[in-house]
């Protein structure tokens, strides 16, 4: 009897149980949804938007002057191409080697410095950073240029690629490194070799992210690359990017480069994705052929 | 412990070496009057030991005791601990290890190292026993090609393995890891394999494979291992050494000698209680 | 502490093989009472006693494999059950030494004794003394206990002797008597025999004490 009783007694329980967990998970579920639902409209409403200009031509010629139909972004989308690149060449091997160094030395004063600095780094407005590149290579320089461009994105760049590989690095099992130096490897051998191959995934994705990030600065852009009209490929002179080109186009009173404003933006958003998207397939297969999981 | 206690279980330790193991063993590294401290905290506090060469010695105890840190004494691995210091001596072939002018990378590659995890880089598997060669400059295909299959077959996994070298060391299953492990230890051929808790992360088949791939290898190598398990102890070591905490909380060692011996008649009465499980 | 079950076990099985050693040496007495007071009824008993001691050695032998098996006790731990494991057996032995006194009682029926009983009872008392003294020396982990014990057989040895060179004067003096003097010689043969295993027994209390092994009183050739 008295079982029977406390039988009754812990169904009531578990309905009460029951009714709280599918309660938190619809909460859950909900607040998920809310959090996508940003990134699909903004996906949906810049296709709708941009997607009907694009053509071959947008993709292959210069731009055409107000008024003239026609013409697309191609200086802008290889601007973009070799100032995000240079950038990458100055930022990514800087973050490697510095994170290599803090993930090992979290606790020297060099160690502690430089995961300092480059917090305050990642809390300083682009803007600003593009005044530094400005003052650094534009004004030496006397003029505007890709390169400029370039140290500015770097710059940005160091802090999310550095912080990424660091924490990726920490992740590595401990004694994998053991099992480096205990073969007499030396340190920068064992990071190098060992370390680094097995946080790869991890920096992979961080460096993506990385680029997709500065791939749209458009702020700093315009003290240091400032845009170009013409086709270039000169580092020392000034070069379009694709957000500078959306800035131009879309702060103008012409409703033909609105459009052209919208598609480029389209152009923008389809690469970051992309470049995600190949970043994710990547290690996806390379975890799949190591067996890395 | 006193250092004359010490040097008591050192010296009876010898005298049944002669007696007890009838070919009489040579001592491959010798510890003497060894501390280690991580900061101001002596972790392990005068320890001499002899250990036999080409023979298979097991270092017994407690978890915390000591015993993991004194076996990376024996390569200097644990000279990776920030703030660690080492007071006293360990002798590789009467020449010691400590000496300002030793190369730890030359120690690392005379005394090799297994751990208690498997931890295959990942890599293949060809590369990951290539490793520890290739860091010595041998680059020829056909020399690392041998080194690997001899290593492998030292190890008891070639040919479990010979036919996907290419592929990836984690597509093994977790005993055979550990022993692509032994393989990339002894492609540099050691004179000293230290394994700690080899087994511990292994099911009872794999345990049963690494210990009788030890049993293969002490004809060529001296192999100390720590183990809290004192039935491997027993059935696979030729020595036991058995450390216990004192009052400090500092390892010391209690008692050496041949592992028959310490596991049917133990001297001390604190090995006694440990090996009986009447601890505390 | 660690390993209570494992200790309360051990113990369990100690008490049994001191069970069994009270239980054996009541029969040495029994024996040698029956052949002293020629009660054949008392001589059945004895025999059929046997089957029921025989039953608790096997008993204790299993437990003991039982404990090697799933315990794997290690130092003193094994050299305990491995000394109640032998001592279990030469208990039985003695016991089955018992039996053949009865035997020999039953044999003789009602033929009269060939001389008083002295050194017989004698022997008996001795030996009885002797494995009370080393169940004492075993539950106490006595090793020098143990080693009196053994050196007591000698008692035993030279009575042993005393009994066959007397009967031995019996059958020289009429060679009828023989079969007589030989149940006799029989009888004090067996005792000679417990003093041995005794003389064992004591010898696994000292390894089970020290984890020495060491061979006492060495048979020495009859003189």
């Amino acid at each position: 009897m008295s079982q029977a009783m406390s039988l009754r007694a812990s169904r009531t329980r578990y309905a009460l149980r029951k009714f709280i967990n599918t309660l938190m998970l619809s909460l859950t579920g909900l607040a998920t949804l809310f959090a996508i639902i940003p990134l699909v409209w903004i996906v949906v409403y810049i296709t709708r938007e941009g997607g009907r200009y694009l053509s071959v031509d947008f993709f292959t010629q210069l731009p055409t002057p107000v008024g003239v139909p026609g013409g697309g972004i191609v200086n802008s989308l290889v601007g973009s191409l070799i100032v995000v690149g240079i950038a990458c060449l100055i930022a990514i091997p800087i973050s490697l080697v510095a994170a290599l160094y803090v993930a090992d030395h979290p606790t020297t004063p060099l160690g502690v410095l430089v995961r300092f600095s480059t917090d305050v780094l990642s809390g300083v407005p682009t803007i600003v950073v593009g005044m530094f590149a400005y003052a650094l290579v534009v004004l030496p320089q006397r003029h505007f240029s890709a390169l400029a461009g370039s140290v500015a994105l770097a710059v940005i760049m160091v802090p999310p690629v550095l912080r990424t590989t660091e924490e990726m690095l920490k992740l590595v099992p401990r004694n994998l490194r053991e099992g480096s130096l205990a073969l007499g490897a030396s340190n920068w051998k064992t990071s190098l070799q060992v370390l680094l191959p097995a946080a790869l995934n991890g920096i992979v994705t961080g460096v993506m992210l990385g680029i997709a990030r500065v791939a749209g600065e458009t702020a700093p852009m315009i003290f240091t690359a400032f845009g170009n009209p013409f086709f270039n490929t000169d580092l020392s002179q000034p070069i379009a990017t694709l957000p500078q080109t959306i800035f131009v186009y879309a702060i103008s009173p012409y409703q033909d480069w609105h459009a052209k404003a919208w598609a480029t933006a389209f152009v923008l958003i389809a690469a970051v994705l992309g470049l995600n998207i190949a970043a994710r397939l990547l290690t996806w297969w390379r975890t799949r052929r190591l067996r890395l999981a | 412990m006193s250092t004359n206690q010490s040097l008591r279980i050192f010296t009876r330790a010898l005298a049944s070496n002669e007696t007890a193991d009838a070919p009489t063993t040579t001592v491959k590294m010798r510890v003497t009057n060894l501390n280690f401290y991580y900061g101001a905290f002596r972790a392990v506090a005068d320890v001499s030991l002899d250990v036999p060469d080409r023979r298979i010695t097991a270092i017994i105890g407690s978890s915390g005791c000591g015993k993991s840190t004194l076996l990376r004494t024996l390569n200097r691995m644990g000279d990776l601990v920030p703030n660690a210091r080492v007071e006293g001596d360990v002798l590789l072939d009467d020449e010691s290890i400590y000496a300002p002018n030793v190369d730890v990378v030359d120690v690392r590659r005379r005394v090799g190292m297994v751990f208690q995890r498997p931890n295959p880089f990942p890599k293949s598997i060809y590369d990951n026993v290539t490793f520890g060669p290739r860091l010595l400059g041998v680059n020829h295909r056909a020399d690392l090609d041998a080194i690997v299959e001899k290593s492998l077959r030292a190890a008891a996994l070639w040919d479990e393995v010979k036919e996907k070298l290419h592929e990836s060391g984690f597509a093994l299953s977790g005993g055979q890891q550990q022993r692509l492990c032994i393989a990339r230890a002894l492609a540099v051929e050691p004179e000293v394999v230290l394994m700690d808790e080899p087994a511990s992360a292994l099911d009872p088949i794999a345990t049963y494979k690494i210990e009788e791939l030890m049993h293969q290898l002490r004809d060529e190598y001296t192999i100390v291992i720590v183990t809290h398990n004192m039935q491997q102890a027993a059935r696979a070591s030729d020595f036991t050494a058995f450390m216990n905490m004192n009052a400090q909380r500092a390892g010391t060692l209690v008692e050496f000698g041949p592992t028959k011996e310490i596991f049917t008649n133990p001297h001390q009465k604190e090995t006694e209680d440990y090996i009986t499980g009447r601890f505390g | 502490m660690p390993r209570d079950t494992f200790g309360g076990e051990l113990a369990n099985l100690k008490n049994q093989l001191l069970q069994l050693g009270m239980d054996t040496e009541r029969t040495i007495g029994e024996g040698v009472n029956a052949l002293k007071t020629r009660d054949r009824a008392l001589a059945q008993a004895i025999i059929a006693h046997d089957a029921e001691i025989n039953r608790v050695r096997y008993s204790i032998e299993e437990q003991c494999y039982e404990l090697i098996a799933t315990q794997q006790p290690l130092a003193s731990d094994l050299r305990e059950i491995i000394s109640i494991l032998l001592i279990a057996i030469e208990l039985e032995r003695i016991a089955d030494h018992s039996k053949n006194l009865g035997e020999i009682v039953i044999h003789m029926g009602d033929e009269p004794l060939l001389k008083p009983l002295i050194d017989i009872p004698r022997m008996a008392e001795i030996t009885q003394s002797m494995l009370n003294q080393s169940l004492d020396a075993f539950s106490r982990k006595d090793a020098a206990m143990g080693r009196a014990v053994c050196n007591r057989d000698d008692e035993i040895d030279n009575l042993y002797q005393q009994i066959f060179r007397e009967l031995l004067t019996y059958v020289m003096q009429d060679p009828r008597t023989v079969n007589r003097a030989l149940n006799l010689l029989f009888a004090a043969h067996n005792l000679e025999r417990i003093g041995d295993r005794i003389t064992n027994i004591g010898e696994r209390v000292i390894y089970a004490a020290t984890g020495q092994l060491e061979e006492l009183n060495i048979e020495r050739p009859a003189t």
